[in-house]
């Protein structure tokens, strides 16, 4: 029960004025970029700012989002502002933007045409609060792919899956064989995920848009809605096995052939990479579980806090302008893993699934992800009711459904 | 005549008192203040940024029809009984064994206490490893022959908050055999004398000279481990995050989940207002008990 008071003690030393005249410009930026292609990744955006003449200070946040969010949320809150920070471009930042605690980019996109230069469009839709601009999306991360070792289906006997039915299908025998159907790892997020997922493959995006951007409540107890709880009643008993609880733990499971797939964003080929294997010979993946090929436009993006020094309120500016420079788009994808926010540069490095996945982008097949159209507290409600659907058996489908909408009815 | 008589009780001790502002403002603001700002926001529907926009017992309707709120109170229950009671059985046991006058006493009460210098977290995560299926006690057990074993609490939905309490326990009971300890060698030797002289065999002793005389230290014991129940939180982030599922949430989690991962004050304001008032019920009426019931006696 102290834990706000905590907070708010540490809210007053760390509000403590900090000063340091440097030569460049200094600009702390936190980021919880912090595995290995990660940091690499990051890296490349530093080197980038410090030729601009400012110096990078990197602020790396150990332990993912959930963790990292929160202590840059109480930093600018607090008064104790960094020069830029990370967060899911979407709603994570919307009651700061709100309150007046960042800073407006509407004059600086328009003379850089950033309208122009952003593709998808909705990318910077997530950005857009009342009409104004408030981050620079840097690249776009989706969810919506099915990663499957080609090792575990040779040795179950049966033909890699094209699509999720077939991968159902393929279950008993993947079982029969020890190998775990489907690795889905103990993290709330990851459950709630992958129902997400099979929502927009199994029901169609229409069907996602519905529940979660028109909250309809009804059509979320309904019988379409039914047929979803089915795909995820299935692949809760496949993935029944699993005793991981990280992401990549999970991801370990399928590269290393003891799981058969699993539901996960494209930051899991990273793993792949980093494990020597390659995109259709030892893994395949299957974008929207090969039923509804299409892209979320979640993924990452910056934002500026206000500042009231001008220097380095410029230095902001630059910043913003080496992120959506297309050199440094380049080569920062490329290490990541994920999609550039650029339609006009060429990744001819790209592996096989991600140019699957530049050809869905180039079609125009983009929906937006919950990041974008769900608040936090509902998206936790969400976790807290599929972590537990995965891990108790006996829960039945039709409960689940029922406090699904009862959670759709009461979003915001 | 009557001032110098009788000074004022204001300036009594001055010094004193005025050296113990800076406490009595900390204590009357930070933890007075503290709670109740945190009791008014949470009939607000604050989200990330506090904000004073009244929605009466919404929050406290939505904490009560939430599941995940209720099995965190039924797991605090489950855990905060079996907690209190086998840690002062334990400690009292361990105690009563060390006071035998044994040999190597010393080299025994540094192993039972060692425990509780690690952090929650430590011992979160040691238990973790030892109650794993595949690394921990389960794949010993099997490797040693008995290949049927099954030991795995920390994912079975159904035990897991017993694995959570096999961890609490190894960590806390040699404070409070330390405390019991010190509680034994504080009684007198001539009751001993005394008791042996008439006839009174060991084990009666203990029940009914010894535990009553030790009765300030059990109330201490007690409130210790009852502080360190309600807080549980580091131990099951630690061990098992909660899961499988939400089998193992504990309310503090709840708390800090809601208002730093969901983004909303409001309903992390409302649960740990329940939690306060907990504590109040339990500590109120026994507080009267103890120490108003002394004063008119």
């Amino acid at each position: 029960m102290r834990y706000q008071i905590m907070s708010a003690a540490l809210a007053v030393t760390t509000a403590l004025p900090f000063a340091g005249p440097a030569a460049a410009t200094d600009l702390e930026v936190t980021h919880w970029w912090t595995s290995g292609g990660e940091a690499a990744a990051v890296a490349e955006f530093a080197k980038a700012f410090d030729a601009t003449g400012n110096h990078w200070v990197d602020g790396a946040i150990a332990g993912s989002g959930g963790t990292a969010r929160p202590i840059m949320i109480s930093r600018i809150t607090g008064g104790d502002p960094m020069g830029a920070t990370q967060f899911n471009h979407g709603r994570q930042a919307e009651e700061l933007v709100q309150a007046g605690l960042m800073r407006d980019l509407t004059e600086l996109a328009t003379r850089d045409k950033w309208a122009e230069i952003v593709q998808p469009k909705s990318l910077l839709d997530g950005c857009t609060i009342d009409g104004k601009i408030y981050c620079v999306p840097v690249n776009i991360h989706s969810w919506q792919w099915l990663w499957l070792s080609n090792a575990a289906f040779e040795k179950a006997g049966v033909p890699v899956p094209k699509n999720w039915n077939e991968y159902v299908a393929a279950a008993p025998a993947l079982e029969k064989a020890g190998i775990i159907p489907l690795a889905v790892g103990g993290q709330p997020w990851q459950s709630s995920g992958a129902f997400d997922v099979l929502l927009t493959a199994v029901g169609g995006t229409d069907a996602f848009l519905k529940v979660y951007r028109d909250k309809d409540a009804e059509f979320a107890a309904g019988p379409e809605l039914a047929k979803v709880f089915k795909a995820a009643d299935d692949a809760r008993k496949m993935a029944k096995n699993t005793n991981v609880q990280d992401w990549n733990q999970a991801t370990n499971l399928v590269i290393s052939g003891k799981a058969g797939g699993q539901i996960m964003g494209d930051w899991a080929q990273g793993e792949f990479q980093v494990a020597g294997q390659t995109a259709g010979k030892d893994y395949t993946c299957l974008p929207g579980l090969g039923l509804n090929e299409v892209i979320a436009t979640g993924g990452d993006a910056f934002y500026f806090p206000l500042l009231q020094d001008a220097e380095k309120s410029k230095a902001q500016e630059a910043l913003a302008e080496t992120l959506l420079d297309p050199k440094t788009q380049v080569a920062f994808n490329l290490k990541k893993g994920s999609l550039p926010v650029r339609g006009d540069i060429d990744l001819k490095a790209a592996n096989d699934c991600m140019k699957k996945g530049l050809d869905i982008l180039a079609k125009g097949s983009v929906m937006p992800w919950t990041d974008q159209l769900l608040s936090q507290d509902t998206q936790k409600q969400k976790e807290d009711l599929f972590s537990e659907f995965f891990a108790k058996p006996d829960m039945t489908v039709e409960e689940a459904q029922k406090r699904f909408a009862d959670i759709v009815a009461s979003a915001d | 005549m009557s001032k110098s008589e009788r000074p004022n009780q204001l300036f009594r001790n001055l010094n004193a008192k005025v050296a113990s502002v800076p406490m009595v403002l900390t204590a009357v603001v930070i933890f007075v203040g503290g709670s109740a700002w945190t009791v008014l926001y949470s009939f607000t529907n604050s989200k990330l940024l506090p904000r004073l926009n009244f929605v009466g017992l919404d929050q406290y309707y939505r904490l009560w029809s939430t599941p995940r709120w209720l099995v965190s109170i039924e797991n605090l229950l489950v855990y905060g009984v079996l907690s209190l009671v086998f840690s002062l059985v334990i400690g009292f046991i361990l105690a009563a064994l060390l006071d035998q006058k044994i040999r190597f006493e010393d080299t025994f009460r540094t192993i039972f206490l060692y425990p509780f210098a690690l952090s929650f977290i430590v011992t979160g995560l040691v238990w973790q490893w030892l109650l794993n299926p595949e690394f921990g006690i389960q794949g010993v057990v099997r490797g040693l022959g008995w290949e049927s074993f099954s030991f795995d609490p920390l994912y079975n939905s159904d035990i897991v908050i017993y694995g959570i309490l096999i961890a609490a326990l190894w960590q806390g009971t040699g404070l409070i055999m330390c405390l019991m300890l010190a509680g034994l060698r504080g009684i007198d030797e001539d009751i001993w004398k005394a008791a042996r002289v008439d006839g009174i065999p060991t084990l009666k002793t203990y029940l009914f000279i010894i535990i009553p005389m030790m009765r300030p230290v059990f109330i201490t014991a007690l409130v210790i481990i009852a502080a360190g129940i309600v807080k549980v939180y580091d131990l099951v982030v630690a061990q098992t995050s909660g899961g499988p599922g939400i089998a193992s949430e504990v309310p503090a989690k709840y708390v800090y989940d809601y208002m730093f991962f969901a983004q909303n004050l409001g309903q992390g304001f409302a649960a740990s207002t329940m939690m306060l008032l907990s504590v109040v019920v339990v500590i109120v009426p026994w507080a009267y008990l103890e120490f108003g019931g002394k004063k008119r006696g």
